[in-house]
């Protein structure tokens, strides 16, 4: 019992990491129909930031805003400079350029910062907290609170802000929300800005448990994208739903069955999903014109 | 597009006549043997793209996974001939045949799904197999890898890098000639029509997902045999050779050389294998320099390069006539 309560607080830590990168995924996937490969480099970029400008003195509230503001600031551009040039091209040709934006930005980086690992001291203690035997580590309470708080925030947004009414009407059509008067161009610039955020949120609140390097992006946006294809591309609350299972089997998956086959579980579930339901678990099914 | 049977024919011929040429003279331009190896490269990965090609260009489905396939051939080609004493080029066919027989098993259900889901079902399948030659120590030495036999064949080494580019040379051009055929017969007719609108192909009576799974296990077994050669020349091998990030270097290599263009696949794998060569110079910025260049291409020249050059050509001959 100790140990499956155990298993379950890890499970839904890194659930929540990628419940919020997978929501990113969705936001920007429903505002543009794209999906953006570097949304773990937002990730990476928010903890990179936070953890160097808390190294070189600034106090933790300032260097969290800091980071958040850089990250924003470079999801806007990604967008301006490398989403909105493209507009027209294939699915395959974007997903080549957001590939080439995660290789650009780990490059930029590794000049900026360094190769190496950078730690982030734990916001309120390493004193664990014991609940019916296991044990929780506070930064776990904090990845998860302020994963979960992020995602009220977000839906309170898309459910009750013109602007946010605004961009869900746009991922649901284009072209009647663009007579309608909504300006789509910024939908997208919000969408990636948000996304962005997103990313940050989950690097800085993650890193004082996991270390972060210039790398460090790769397999949490993977698994971002996992758990937003498995809740169904496009659905925000599939994507969060998504997350928390794919980071429930896995710490179930390393537990019991073997944890040098933590990472593929994720994989395995998602192959299985998809061979079953083809849209994944909460996905439109979808209409071809012909 | 209105373009006659005898053009097309001419197209093919002198496109192959060409390559060959560029294929025959490039070593007059050698200095040593480090070019002979890094042309050696190029060539492999040129052979993987056009079968890959065959795949994305034609039958206009992504895979984000064919590093797996690549890696499978190298590892079976490894552990064949160092554990059971298998000759190379019996351990080579073996591979590509088992690997080719796992595609065919996979094709179906994972042809079913589309677009972004296709392509994280590619990315899995690649991600899982990258994990369990990493695992598996026993069979493939973990993280650490293993090492592998030169290439011999009834007695003969294959030792020169002079050597391995002659072959491999001989092999891309074997492997541009099957696929323009390939594109070209009644079957390539079928996967265009089905790539152009897949319902209209299937509502006049074409098989499509037949097609697919076709060149799904064409495009893989081109890969499990590069991957054998690869194993041989190399001499050692890591998991490294299955990762996303291989699997993603050959997709981007098919795109920027232009979908659907057998010698854009040839053309896009020379110039991104030779690019981080000459970007070393640049040291920490190497990075940051390919994934800009990786974009803007993308951006400015969406449809790939060989394409975007043939349409520029034809609208400057257009024009003067």
């Amino acid at each position: 019992m100790a140990e499956l309560l155990q298993y379950l607080f890890a499970g839904l830590t890194s659930g929540a990491i990628y419940a919020l990168a997978g929501l990113g995924f969705a936001i920007i996937y429903n505002a543009s129909h794209v999906i953006n490969f570097a949304q773990g480099e937002f990730i990476m970029i928010g903890g990179m930031a936070t953890a160097t400008l808390t190294a070189a003195g600034v106090p933790l509230p300032a260097a969290i805003l800091a980071a958040m503001a850089l990250t924003m600031l470079v999801g806007v551009a990604l967008e301006k400079f490398a989403i909105e040039p493209a507009r027209n091209a294939d699915v395959v040709t974007i997903i080549i350029i957001t590939i080439g934006a995660s290789i650009f930005l780990r490059g930029a980086a590794q000049v900026v910062w360094d190769k190496e690992f950078h730690a982030l001291a734990p916001f309120s203690g390493e004193t664990p907290i014991r609940i019916l035997g296991a044990t929780l580590m506070p930064q776990s309470l904090w990845v998860f609170g302020v994963s979960m708080a992020a995602i009220a925030a977000l839906w309170w947004f898309f459910n009750h802000t013109l602007f946010g009414k605004a961009m869900l009407a746009t991922s649901f059509n284009r072209l009647a929300a663009q007579l309608m008067g909504i300006g789509v161009k910024k939908v997208l610039l919000v969408s990636f800005a948000l996304s962005a955020l997103l990313g940050a949120v989950g690097g800085i609140v993650v890193t004082p448990i996991a270390f972060t390097n210039y790398e460090a992006g790769i397999m949490l946006g993977l698994k971002g994208f996992s758990a937003a294809v498995l809740g169904g591309l496009g659905n925000g609350m599939g994507a969060v739903v998504g997350g928390l299972i794919v980071g429930i089997a896995e710490a179930l998956g390393a537990g019991y069955v073997s944890s040098a086959y933590k990472d593929a579980i994720a994989f395995v579930i998602i192959l299985f999903v998809l061979f079953f339901m083809p849209n994944g678990l909460f996905g439109k099914k979808g209409v071809d014109r012909v | 597009m209105s373009m006659t049977k005898s053009s097309l024919l001419t197209a093919r011929v002198g496109g192959m006549a060409l390559l060959s040429a560029v294929l025959a003279l490039a070593p007059l331009g050698f200095a040593n043997a480090y070019y002979y190896d890094v042309a050696v490269g190029a060539l492999f990965n040129a052979i993987i793209c056009v079968g890959l090609n065959l795949l994305i260009g034609y039958g206009g489905q992504i895979s984000l996974g064919h590093g797996a396939f690549f890696a499978l051939g190298a590892y079976g080609s490894a552990i064949a001939t160092s554990r059971w004493g298998v000759p190379p080029l019996a351990a080579m066919v073996a591979s590509a045949t088992l690997v080719g027989l796992m595609a065919f098993v996979i094709a179906r259900p994972i042809l079913r799904l589309k677009g972004h889901y296709l392509a994280m079902a590619t990315l899995g399948i690649g991600m899982i197999i990258y994990i369990v030659l990493k695992t598996e120590a026993q069979w493939t030495g973990g993280p650490d890898g293993m090492g592998v036999d030169p290439l011999a064949v009834a007695g003969l080494a294959l030792s020169t890098d002079r050597q391995w580019y002659w072959l491999s040379a001989a092999l891309l051009l074997l492997a541009v000639w099957l696929s323009l055929n390939l594109v070209q017969s009644p079957v390539g007719r079928a996967l265009r029509a089905g790539h152009g609108a897949e319902i209209g192909a299937q509502v006049v009576g074409v098989d499509t997902s037949h097609y697919k799974v076709l060149m799904f296990v064409v495009s893989a077994v081109f890969a499990s045999v590069v991957g054998s050669l690869f194993a041989h020349k190399n001499g050692f091998i890591t998991p490294d050779i299955a990762s996303f990030h291989r699997s993603i270097e050959l997709v981007t290599m098919v795109v920027l050389g232009g979908m659907a263009s057998i010698f854009g696949s040839v053309l896009g794998a020379f110039i991104l294998t030779l690019l981080p060569q000459m970007l070393t110079a640049f040291d920490d910025y190497e990075a940051m320099i390919f994934g800009a260049i990786m974009m803007g291409t993308m951006i400015f020249l969406p449809k790939g390069l060989l394409p975007s050059l043939i349409l520029l050509i034809r609208k400057r001959m257009g024009g003067r006539s």
